[in-house]
Parts: C-alpha cells; sequence; structure tokens
C-alpha cells in the first residue's frame, strides 16, 4: 500500500471512504476513556490508542471520546461502554486488554465481569 | 509523569475541557541555549488573573469528583525541577497559555517521549476541535496543520481507519528527540 502523506491522498482516501458508504455519526456504540491527569498518568493514551486501532482493525463502528476525572482514580484507565441502552465502566484498563474488551462486549455482548467497577444507564 | 508528551497530553485535555476550539501545541528545542520550552495555547474560556495563580496549587480544581488538581502542580514541579519554570498567562472568555520551559540537558528533564501518539489521540477524540502543532529543533522544524486536516477531511471522522493510518504516518515524521 502506497505511503500516503500529502493532504491530496487525505481528500481521495476521503472520497472513496464516502463511497464505500462508512458511517460513523449516529452509531450506538459510544466508548468513552478517562483522560483527566490521573489517567494519562495510568496509561490512558494507550489504552485509546489500542481501542482507535482493534476498532479500525475489526472494522467495527463506535465512536471514542474522551472525559475528565470522574473521582475513581484509583481505578484508572477507566473505560466506558454505552451500548444497546446499558452502560458498563472498565476499570484498571491496559492496552493488551483491549482485543478482549472489543471481542467479547463490542462482538459478542458479553460483559466483561472481572473488569468491571461500575454500571447504570447511560447518563442523558 | 514518565515523559513531557504526557504533560502535553495533560495540558491538551485541560484545554478542551475549558471548551476550546483551537489548540494549539509547541515544542522548542534550543540546542546552544540548552533550553527546551513547551507551549500550550488554546481559545477556551479562561481564567482570571486569581484564579490562574490558584491553577497551579494542587489543592484547587474545578472538579467537583475531588478536592485535588495535580496536573499543574506536578508539570510545575518538574520543571522547576529541571532548572525551568512554569507561566500561566490567561484572559477570561480569550484562552489560556501555559508555558514551560526546562534545562535542555539537566539530567532531571524528563524525555520528550511519544509525541506522535499523543496528537494521534487529540486528533482522532476530538474532531470539532482544531489542533496544531510545531516541533521546532534549532531552525528546523515539523509542523501538524490542524486546520488544512480538518478542511481535507471534511465531515468524514477521523477515527475512520484510513483517516488514522494517515494520520499516523503523516504524525511519524516528526522527528524524535535528538540526543
Amino acid at each position: 500500500m502506497p505511503k500516503l502523506r500529502s493532504l491530496e491522498d487525505l481528500k481521495q482516501l476521503k472520497a472513496e471512504a464516502q463511497r464505500s458508504l462508512r458511517v460513523r455519526e449516529g452509531t450506538t456504540t459510544k466508548i468513552t476513556v478517562g483522560m483527566g491527569t490521573c489517567g494519562i498518568a495510568a496509561g490512558a493514551r494507550e489504552v485509546m490508542r489500542a481501542i482507535l486501532a482493534e476498532l479500525a482493525r475489526r472494522d467495527i463502528e463506535a465512536t471514542v471520546s474522551t472525559t475528565g476525572c470522574v473521582g475513581m482514580c484509583v481505578q484508572e484507565p477507566l473505560v466506558d461502554v454505552e451500548q444497546a441502552g446499558r452502560r458498563v465502566t472498565y476499570g484498571k484498563m491496559t492496552a493488551e486488554r483491549v482485543p478482549t474488551l472489543i471481542e467479547e462486549h463490542l462482538v459478542r455482548g458479553n460483559i466483561v465481569t472481572d473488569w468491571v467497577v461500575a454500571k447504570g444507564a447511560p447518563a442523558t | 509523569m514518565q515523559e513531557l508528551a504526557l504533560h502535553v497530553l495533560d495540558l491538551a485535555q485541560n484545554a478542551v475541557e475549558a471548551g476550546a476550539r483551537h489548540v494549539g501545541i509547541e515544542v522548542i528545542e534550543d540546542l546552544a541555549g540548552d533550553r527546551l520550552t513547551i507551549r500550550v495555547t488554546d481559545d477556551g474560556r479562561g481564567m482570571d488573573e486569581e484564579t490562574a495563580r490558584k491553577a497551579s496549587d494542587p489543592f484547587y480544581t474545578t472538579r467537583a469528583t475531588r478536592r485535588v488538581g495535580l496536573g499543574l502542580s506536578l508539570l510545575g514541579g518538574a520543571a522547576e525541577a529541571a532548572g525551568g519554570g512554569m507561566s500561566i498567562r490567561s484572559e477570561p472568555g480569550r484562552g489560556t497559555t501555559v508555558e514551560v520551559t526546562f534545562q535542555r540537558s539537566h539530567l532531571d528533564r524528563a524525555p520528550l517521549g511519544d509525541l506522535p501518539n499523543t496528537l494521534l489521540v487529540l486528533v482522532a477524540g476530538n474532531p470539532e476541535i482544531t489542533f496544531s502543532y510545531r516541533h521546532a529543533v534549532d531552525g528546523r522544524e515539523f509542523v501538524f496543520d490542524g486546520a488544512e486536516f480538518r478542511a481535507a477531511l471534511g465531515d468524514l471522522s477521523p477515527q475512520h481507519p484510513a483517516v488514522l493510518r494517515w494520520l499516523r504516518q503523516a504524525l511519524a515524521e516528526d522527528p524524535p528527540e535528538s540526543l
């Protein structure tokens, strides 16, 4: 695959991407990574990078965003998964655990209970 | 933090939480003057003089979830330990600039670390925000122009696999820290 560098490449890529009708907006799965000082210190950058890479690798539609410190600092890196009306917060996430998280929770719909620190309906 | 890039990420997150639409990140290595400068500028809600002064106090935070805010305190301490310092300039309604300097060769100066992945996470995670990045080493410069990037992207998500690949390759051209 040729190295994509210039903005021309990016525009070309955009045209191709739209032709393949990939829509990420409005998708029902939302992943939120804690990126406050506590999260960053605990390794949230690597976790977020792993999540973006794994979703891309598997061609799964989900929106990844960040939030600040929520007060559960000792459990960072925290990853919230909101899907099909339920929200689950995973704690002490690592980049190594991300493939299993995506496979089990997003693909198979199985919450990985050992890693859960909180559950609840999505905040409005 | 083990790398200065993580402090950059922390400062950028502060900017995001302040409602910034534009965040400018500069890393300037002055080898002859033995100075390393990191500057993060945003156009978020800003702080009045008293708040800006208190911002680096670890026991001051605007978060309601707990009573400490360590990011700026840690960064200020890291700068002072490495022969440098931190300044916070801010204006309510205009934005904030945090500038940290270090003696570049100081033994206690943490390595720059992974700036490309720091940028990747910021750009991909905040599609509505324009990040501009400049890394200058003695006159040579690497620039990521977030405005040009977003204009070329249009309404395509920066989390699209092909865009992430493009971003990784583009950001990988940022020269690593010279020894």
